[in-house]
């Protein structure tokens, strides 16, 4: 189990050196879901009084969307030099290359989700960290979930020419169950009087959504992998 | 550490099709160890299918490959251990650095004392010098070399190398050639797929020649292996267009 965990944090890791010389999907994403924000807050907040609930709604929108550019990216950097098949190759566990991409993704949307955040926060005045453990378990829960299936698709269209088309068409239908209950999590945590049982039931639902995402994608993850 | 290893390479009537192309038809042909053979063949003739499908990236469409007595799925990452593989791509990262690089594979493929194999490595390339700077600033020869030296890293016992010859100068290639030699001496089997025929002929033990995907006899002679290559693509040629009549 420790050898598994350690090819994963070394495709981590890898992926975090290569992001961190050229930024390009750092910059791409957070550019992206910063204007995001700042356009709904445009469309949502009314003589300084934003409509009531926009913020989750703004929030999973943003980070599904930035979150897509990143799952496409991350996967054709590993086309770039055929780089993929560097890595298929290796004789490791090829779960633990998928885990370990997935969490450089994670990573990569963590930045993103902290800079939303902060941005819906000062633009719509919402105190999102009055339950600030049940939100964070929703956004990290709902990352894994989205990030899980992203991942897996991301890598099995990447010798695709229409990857960049078949990445949304595929990805979204599977991940709406994860985006509604992430806005519905996060509305019941940032009404007027939250509601904490519902907020912790969205979270099971994202939770259980994980668990059935994970064990598809480290099962199916090498078939797939092998032309 | 896996005790798997293996003297022979049995590829068994391989095809391979990609939807209505056939890339591969019904191959069948032997490697044994300290062989070092040669693929030839025109551009897009299954070469580099071929070279994906003994390095288990690709699987056949048909027919089956043996590493001694056994089949690439049922070895899986033990069998891959002992596979290096040179691509056209090269297979780097060009954000890293040279080292780095080096270091990610060699950890990869759980090499005891990283630091020294990669140093090792790094100097056979002639890049200790520039070991810090970024891939992406490497002519092709440097990458090529760096990249044979990834692929080589694990120490395989089977080494498939796409067009290794390409962008090396004089002196790289007369040591591609010595480091080809030392490998096979060593009992490592070597296929290499290349249109770098006078090259080729100083190293190669043997030739498989593909054509349209399918194995294609080159003729028996004393002469060069350009010559004997010409004179079966000229025959294949003449007897297409006398088809075609």
């Amino acid at each position: 189990m420790s050898e598994f965990f350690r090819i994963a944090w070394l495709v981590t890791r890898k992926d975090i050196r290569v992001e961190s010389r050229s930024r390009e999907m750092l910059y791409t994403t957070t550019f992206f879901a910063a204007s995001c924000v700042l356009v709904f807050s445009f469309a949502f907040v009314r003589s300084g009084r934003p409509v009531e609930g926009a913020e989750a709604g703004i929030i999973w929108v943003a980070l599904a969307y930035a979150g897509q550019l990143a799952l496409g990216r991350a996967f054709e950097r590993e086309l770039h030099q055929d780089a993929l098949r560097g890595l298929l190759l290796a004789p490791v566990e090829r779960a633990a290359i998928f885990v370990g991409k997935l969490l450089g993704i994670m990573l990569l949307m963590g930045v993103v989700e902290t800079v939303v955040v902060f941005f819906v926060a000062v633009f719509f005045s919402t105190a999102f960290f009055d339950y600030g453990l049940l939100f964070i378990s929703l956004l990290v829960a709902g990352t894994i979930g989205f990030g899980c299936v992203g991942a897996l698709f991301a890598a099995m269209l990447a010798r695709s020419q229409s990857r960049t088309v078949l990445l949304p068409v595929l990805l979204y239908p599977i991940t709406v169950p994860v985006l509604i209950a992430g806005v519905n999590g996060t509305l019941s945590l940032i009404q007027p009087e939250p509601n904490l049982d519902l907020a912790r039931f969205w979270l099971a639902l994202i939770a259980f959504f994980d668990v059935v995402f994970m064990t598809l994608a480290l099962w199916t993850f090498e078939p797939l992998m092998t032309e | 550490m896996s005790l798997f290893d293996f003297q022979q390479v049995t590829v068994s009537k391989v095809s391979r099709h990609y939807g209505r192309r056939r890339a591969l038809s019904s191959v069948s042909f032997d490697l044994q160890a300290g062989e070092v053979v040669g693929l030839l063949g025109p551009n897009g003739s299954g070469k580099s299918t071929l070279l994906g499908v003994l390095s288990t990236l690709i699987a056949p469409s048909s027919g089956e490959v043996r590493y001694g007595e056994e089949l690439s799925r049922v070895l899986g990452a033990d069998l891959r251990r002992l596979i290096g593989f040179l691509s056209h791509d090269l297979q780097l990262y060009p954000e890293l650095s040279a080292r780095e690089n080096l270091d990610f594979s060699a950890r990869l493929y759980g090499r005891q004392q990283p630091s020294s194999v990669v140093n090792e490595a790094l100097a056979r390339a002639r890049l200790t010098d520039r070991a810090e700077e970024p891939v992406s600033g490497f002519s092709r020869g440097m990458r090529q070399r760096l990249a044979l030296e990834r692929s080589l890293l694990h120490e395989p016992r089977l080494v498939l190398l796409d067009e290794p010859f390409t962008g090396l100068d004089d002196r790289s290639t007369s040591e591609l050639i010595d480091r080809l030699r030392q490998l096979s001496e060593e009992g490592c089997l070597i296929v290499f797929a290349t249109h770098d025929l006078d090259i080729a002929d100083d190293v190669l033990d043997r030739a498989v020649v593909l054509k349209a995907g399918r194995l294609a006899g080159l003729p028996d002679g004393h002469g060069s292996l350009r010559a004997r290559y010409r004179e079966l693509v000229t025959a294949d040629n003449s007897l297409d267009r006398r088809e075609n009549v």
